[in-house]
């Protein structure tokens, strides 16, 4: 393992690689100080990850990160960043996907389940859709927490009122009306 | 008699439990004491430190990623630090490099006492955490020496170290470190073959390791499965590639094989403190030679006018670091800790975010506890060893 080269595999040759894997995908390499930087079109992700998690050359079985950053008054202003991990090949890979509050990136769940939890916080955090992600919700924030806090054009410092909540009142009819209802739940298991 | 049936039931467990390592939140739905489906609910402690970053100066933000994962500071700023450094370009002297692997090893020993203490205490073995913390407490001390501050030293600097090693440093580690090694042996004995422990741990929590790998639950709980991924060995970083320890691994990936995998790390993390501290002199070079990051030293602050220039730029504007990014992941007590960090080119951060380990063992939580009995989920969040400073950030 040892004879491996972790800089063998730059952004051209790992585009190299995918290019008869993946059709019409248009990849982008990025300049970049640590390891290859690619751009990949939002259409082409699922495929392009599947691609690298599969091929016997690349093998990318963990997905480490998934983040994102806002180039605010960019247009699209948002790139998510997700950071491979190839523990067979020892190697490191940084996809990048141009995004913007309309512009959705689909979820790569499907090729590795961590991407769940980091997704619904890049969604928490920038308000980026990730299609087809089965639980989109807030996951830091509150859940009627307003706005995404990672944005350049949300404020740095805001107060919010406290929130009150009236305590539940129950009529006595309403009260027995519920009993009724639970038992008829029950009794119908 | 009506015929017999079962309902699920749904309890709450936590933000407040003792046994969730802060404020974690589970919805477990029951059958009888078998688990359905678990539901946890994080952010309790979430304090919006990488925002909070994006407003301060490079090294500003030192001390407020030391404040995510609170038992492993120094291995968040070290991730920092070094990618920052990456950044700039910036190459550290020898004896710097050692310090930070000797720094980052001490607090790997901290964070598992902590871990060993609390695991062991929630699953019954509750003299264990006095034995835990009588030695961290050691550490602490060391800490306290270096850097005048216990939990949150903040010595790991941009360019280096914030001063030279204190005087006592060496006695200090040297006394710790022939002291330490009997005391994991004192340990395992209390743990590895007790009956009550071992039947608490074999077999529960289980994940293999393509699981573990597809979770990114890289470090210890990966390791326990079979992985022998360890950032130390597969990316070095900080002269690690020049240290000889063994990366300990196990099988099974039970919680008990995570509690090996562990006691083994400690006994390594003694190994590699040996190696550093014979090689660290007492005095010497603690920060790299870069002017545009490192202050002048304070003699010639107060005996040159450029020198006198230099501090104060460093202090009021701060330095810039070139436009770009970069993500520099460290081998933290709890697994990969990573920084990513864009930079446009000014004297402030445009972006920090900090891979958490912890975030990913919350996260694949529900399958390792799936099936398994609810005093299972206790064992499985401790041996997961989740910070949720470190989860929530």
């Amino acid at each position: 393992m040892d004879s491996l080269d972790a800089a063998a595999m730059d952004a051209p040759a790992i585009i190299n690689a995918l290019g008869p894997l993946v059709s019409g995908a248009a990849y982008e390499a990025a300049p970049s100080v640590d390891f290859a930087t690619i751009y990949v079109p939002a259409d082409r992700l699922v495929a392009t990850c599947a691609a690298l998690r599969d091929t016997p050359s690349l093998r990318f079985n963990v997905l480490a990160e998934v983040t994102a950053a806002d180039y605010f008054p960019r247009d699209p202003r948002f790139e998510v960043v997700y950071h491979l991990l190839s523990v067979p090949n020892r190697l490191r890979l940084r996809l990048k996907v141009r995004a913007s509050e309309t512009l959705a990136v689909p979820t790569v769940q499907g090729i590795w389940p961590s991407a769940g939890w980091l997704e619904r916080e890049v969604w928490d955090m920038f308000g980026i859709v990730f299609d087809g992600h089965p639980d989109l919700r807030r996951l830091l924030m509150p859940e009627d927490w307003e706005g995404h806090p990672q944005r350049k054009d949300y404020p740095v410092q805001i107060r919010k009122a406290a929130q009150t909540y009236e305590p539940l009142e129950v009529s006595e009819e309403e009260f027995k009306a519920n009993l009724v209802r639970d038992r008829v739940k029950r009794d119908a298991h | 008699m009506a015929e017999l049936r079962t309902e699920t039931m749904t309890v709450n467990m936590g933000p407040q439990h003792p046994s969730t390592h802060g404020v974690l939140r589970l919805v477990l739905e029951l059958d009888g004491e078998v688990i359905q489906s678990t539901n946890p609910t994080i952010g309790y402690l979430h304090t919006g430190i990488e925002k909070t970053a994006e407003q301060k100066k490079w090294q500003q933000v030192i001390p407020l990623v030391e404040r995510m994962d609170y038992l492993a500071a120094q291995s968040n700023s070290l991730s920092y630090a070094l990618c920052v450094e990456k950044l700039l370009g910036l190459e550290m002297p020898p004896r710097v490099k050692d310090i930070r692997v000797l720094i980052a090893e001490l607090q790997r020993l901290a964070s598992h006492l902590i871990w060993l203490g609390t695991h062991s205490m929630e699953i019954g073995a509750v003299s264990m955490l006095f034995y835990a913390i009588r030695e961290r407490e050691l550490l602490m001390n060391i800490n306290e020496l270096m850097a005048g501050f216990r939990f949150f030293p903040s010595y790991i600097r941009i360019g280096g170290l914030r001063e030279d090693l204190p005087r006592g440093f060496h006695d200090a580690v040297n006394a710790f470190l022939e002291r330490f090694p009997a005391k994991i042996d004192e340990y395992e004995g209390l743990l590895t073959r007790n009956d009550i422990f071992l039947r608490r741990t074999t077999g529960v929590g289980v994940v293999t390791q393509d699981d573990a790998l597809a979770w990114g639950l890289l470090g210890p709980i990966a390791r326990a499965a079979g992985s022998d991924y360890d950032v130390r060995r597969y990316f070095p970083y900080s002269g690690y590639e020049t240290y000889d320890f063994n990366v300990p691994t196990a099988k099974e990936g039970d919680v008990f094989a995570r509690y090996r995998v562990r006691m083994q790390e400690m006994r390594e993390s003694v190994r590699i403190c040996k190696q550093a501290i014979a090689r660290i002199t007492p005095t010497g070079a603690w920060a790299c030679d870069d002017t545009r990051v490192v202050p002048p030293p304070k003699d010639k602050v107060y005996t040159e006018m450029e020198a006198l220039i230099q501090h104060f730029l460093i202090y009021s504007q701060g330095f810039t670091v070139p436009a770009g990014e970069a993500y520099v992941p460290v081998e933290g007590p709890r697994g990969e800790h990573g920084t990513y960090i864009v930079s446009d080119g000014t004297n402030r951060p445009w972006r920090v975010k900090m891979r958490a380990p912890s975030f990913m063992a919350i996260q694949a939580l529900p399958k390792l506890v799936q099936g398994g009995l609810i005093a299972d989920v206790v064992a499985v969040i401790g041996s997961n060893d989740v910070v949720m400073g470190d989860c929530d950030r």
